[in-house]
C-alpha cells in the first residue's frame, strides 16, 4: 500500500454546503479525521453541529461538498449508504434503544440483520460488549427497566456490536441526571483508550482535556476554530469561541 | 319460535363471521401496504394512497358493495358474489385500517427510524422489527375499533344476496310474525360478539397510556 493510501483519513468532509430550504445550516465544512483519532465537537446551540455528524452516516443529506469515509464516498448511491452506516456506530442524546426488545435483543439485532452473523456469535459478541460497558447483568431486561445512565451504556454496547471503525456521539450525556455522566463518560474513555476514531458532541469539557487529539467549535454552520485541546481552552483565537467558552465554564 | 328458525339465525351468524374473518383479514393485508405506501416518503405513492383513503372513507360501504356487484356487472364484469364482497369489504377496511395504521406508524418516535438507519438496517428490517411492532402496539384499540365497526357492518352485505345475521332475522321474523323477539335475538348476538371485544379494546387501551407514563 502507498503511503498517500496510508494516509488518506478515515472520514474526510470537503467543502460541504447544506441547506435546509433556503437556509443555510453548514457552509464550506472541511474536516479530516484520521484512524483513532478523537474529536471534540462543540459550539452553541443550533450551531448545526448534530447537522455535521448527521451527515457522516447518511442520516442527513448534504446539497454541496464531498464526504468520503473509509475509501466510499457518501452520495454515491444506496449501497454505499448501507456500507458506511455498517462501520460507523453512532450514539444518540436520546438513547434511542429498541423499548419492545430486551437490551441482549438491542445488541443482536443489527449484527444479525445487516452484517448476517449467527445468532449464537451475536449474542456472545453482545454479552463481552455489555460486560464491557459493565451491564452485563441488565442484557434480559427491557430499557424501560434501567436507568438513564445504564440505557446509554447500552445504546453504546449496541452500537459496538457491529464493530464500527468510527463512533459517533450526539450529546451522549446531555439527557442524563448529573450522577451519571460520569458512568458513561468513562465507558467513552474506555473506548477512547482502545484507539477507536470518535467525534463526539459533547460540553464535557472535562472530557475535551482528557481524551480529544482536536477540539472543534463551531458557529453558525461553520467550523470556527480547531485546536488541540491544551491550546483551545488556553489561548482561544476568535471572540466567539471566548464567548462560548466562558459561557459554559461560569455553568459547570 | 321453533328450532329450524333458530338453527337458521345462526347460519346467518356463522355468515357474518366469515364475511367479517374475510373483510379483516384481506383489508389487513391491503390496508399494510396502504400504510406503508402512505409513510414511504415518496410523494406520488403518498398522494396516491392519500386519495385512495379518502375515496373509500368518504363514501358508504352500502354504495361500494353496490358498485362492485351490481355496477361491474352493469359493465360486464358478472362477478360472483363471494368475490364482490370480499372486494368492497378489503377496499374498505383497507382505506380505514390503512388510515390507522399510517398514524401509528407516524407515532413512533424519529429516534426509533434514525437509531435503525444508523445500525444499516434494511427498510424492510427497520420496518418489520423496529417500527411496525410498536406502531401496531398503538393501533391496537383503534384496530379493535374498527373490527367492531366491521363485524356490524357485514349486515350491508345482504344488498348482495348474503343471508348474513340481519337478513336472517328479517327472514325469520317475517315467517313467524315475532319481530320483537327474533331481532331482539339478532340483537342480542351482534352484542355478544362485539361487547367483549370493545372491552378488550378499552382495556388495551388503558394499558397503553399507563405503560406511557
Ligand atoms: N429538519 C430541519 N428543518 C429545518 N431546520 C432544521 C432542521 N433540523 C435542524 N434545523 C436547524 O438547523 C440548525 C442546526 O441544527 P443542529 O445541527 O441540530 O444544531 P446543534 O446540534 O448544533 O444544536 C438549527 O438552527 C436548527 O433549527
Ligand atoms: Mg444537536
Amino acid at each position: 500500500m502507498s503511503v498517500a493510501a496510508t494516509a488518506e483519513p478515515m472520514i474526510a468532509m470537503r467543502g460541504v454546503n447544506k441547506w435546509y430550504g433556503t437556509y443555510q445550516v453548514l457552509t464550506d465544512v472541511n474536516l479530516a479525521v484520521r484512524a483513532s483519532e478523537k474529536i471534540v465537537l462543540c459550539g452553541p446551540s443550533g450551531s448545526g453541529k448534530s447537522t455535521l455528524i448527521r451527515c457522516i452516516n447518511a442520516l442527513e443529506t448534504y446539497q454541496k461538498g464531498e464526504i468520503v469515509v473509509d475509501g466510499f464516498h457518501l452520495g454515491d448511491q444506496g449501497k454505499t449508504i448501507d456500507a458506511v452506516r455498517r462501520e460507523v456506530g453512532m450514539v444518540f442524546q436520546q438513547f434511542n434503544l429498541f423499548p419492545h426488545m430486551t437490551v441482549l435483543e438491542n445488541c443482536t439485532l443489527a449484527p444479525i440483520r445487516s452484517r448476517g452473523i449467527p445468532r449464537a456469535r451475536a449474542e456472545e459478541t453482545a454479552r463481552r460488549l455489555l460486560d464491557r460497558v459493565k451491564i452485563l447483568n441488565q442484557a434480559d431486561k427491557y430499557p424501560a427497566q434501567l436507568s438513564g445512565g445504564q440505557q446509554q451504556r447500552a445504546a453504546i454496547a449496541r452500537a459496538l456490536c457491529m464493530e464500527p471503525k468510527v463512533m459517533l456521539f450526539d450529546e451522549p450525556t446531555s439527557a442524563l441526571d448529573p450522577e451519571m455522566v460520569k458512568e458513561v463518560l468513562d465507558t467513552m474513555i474506555g473506548l477512547a483508550t482502545d484507539g477507536m476514531t470518535m467525534i463526539c458532541v459533547t460540553h464535557e469539557m472535562g472530557f475535551a482535556r482528557q481524551v480529544a487529539d482536536r477540539v472543534i467549535f463551531m458557529a453558525e454552520g461553520r467550523i470556527v476554530e480547531e485546536a488541540e485541546p491544551e491550546t483551545f481552552f488556553r489561548t482561544p483565537q476568535h471572540e466567539r469561541t471566548r464567548k462560548f467558552l466562558g459561557e459554559i465554564l461560569s455553568q459547570h | 319460535m321453533d328450532k329450524n328458525q333458530l338453527l337458521f339465525l345462526l347460519g346467518g351468524l356463522k355468515w357474518t363471521l366469515t364475511l367479517s374473518v374475510i373483510g379483516f383479514v384481506l383489508g389487513a393485508v391491503a390496508g399494510l401496504a396502504v400504510a406503508l405506501a402512505r409513510t414511504s416518503g415518496i410523494s406520488w405513492l403518498e398522494r396516491a394512497t392519500a386519495g385512495y383513503i379518502a375515496l373509500f372513507q368518504g363514501t358508504p360501504l352500502l354504495m361500494q358493495l353496490f358498485v362492485v356487484y351490481y355496477g361491474l356487472a352493469l359493465a360486464g364484469l358478472k362477478l360472483d358474489p363471494w368475490v364482490s364482497v370480499s372486494i368492497g369489504f378489503t377496499l374498505h377496511a383497507s382505506a380505514f385500517l390503512g388510515e390507522i395504521w399510517r398514524g401509528s406508524i407516524e407515532a413512533v418516535p424519529r429516534g426509533q427510524v434514525e437509531a435503525a438507519k444508523a445500525l444499516s438496517l434494511s427498510y424492510i428490517h427497520r420496518m418489520k422489527d423496529v417500527v411496525l411492532p410498536q406502531a401496531i402496539r398503538i393501533s391496537l384499540p383503534a384496530t379493535i375499533g374498527f373490527l367492531v365497526q366491521l363485524i356490524k357492518g357485514t349486515s350491508l352485505a345482504a344488498i348482495i344476496g348474503f343471508t348474513e345475521l340481519m337478513r336472517a332475522g328479517t327472514i325469520v321474523s317475517n315467517q313467524n310474525f315475532k319481530p320483537l323477539l327474533v331481532l331482539g335475538l339478532v340483537c342480542a348476538l351482534y352484542f355478544a360478539l362485539c361487547w367483549p371485544l370493545s372491552v378488550y379494546g378499552t382495556w388495551l387501551e388503558r394499558r397503553l397510556v399507563t405503560a406511557a407514563r
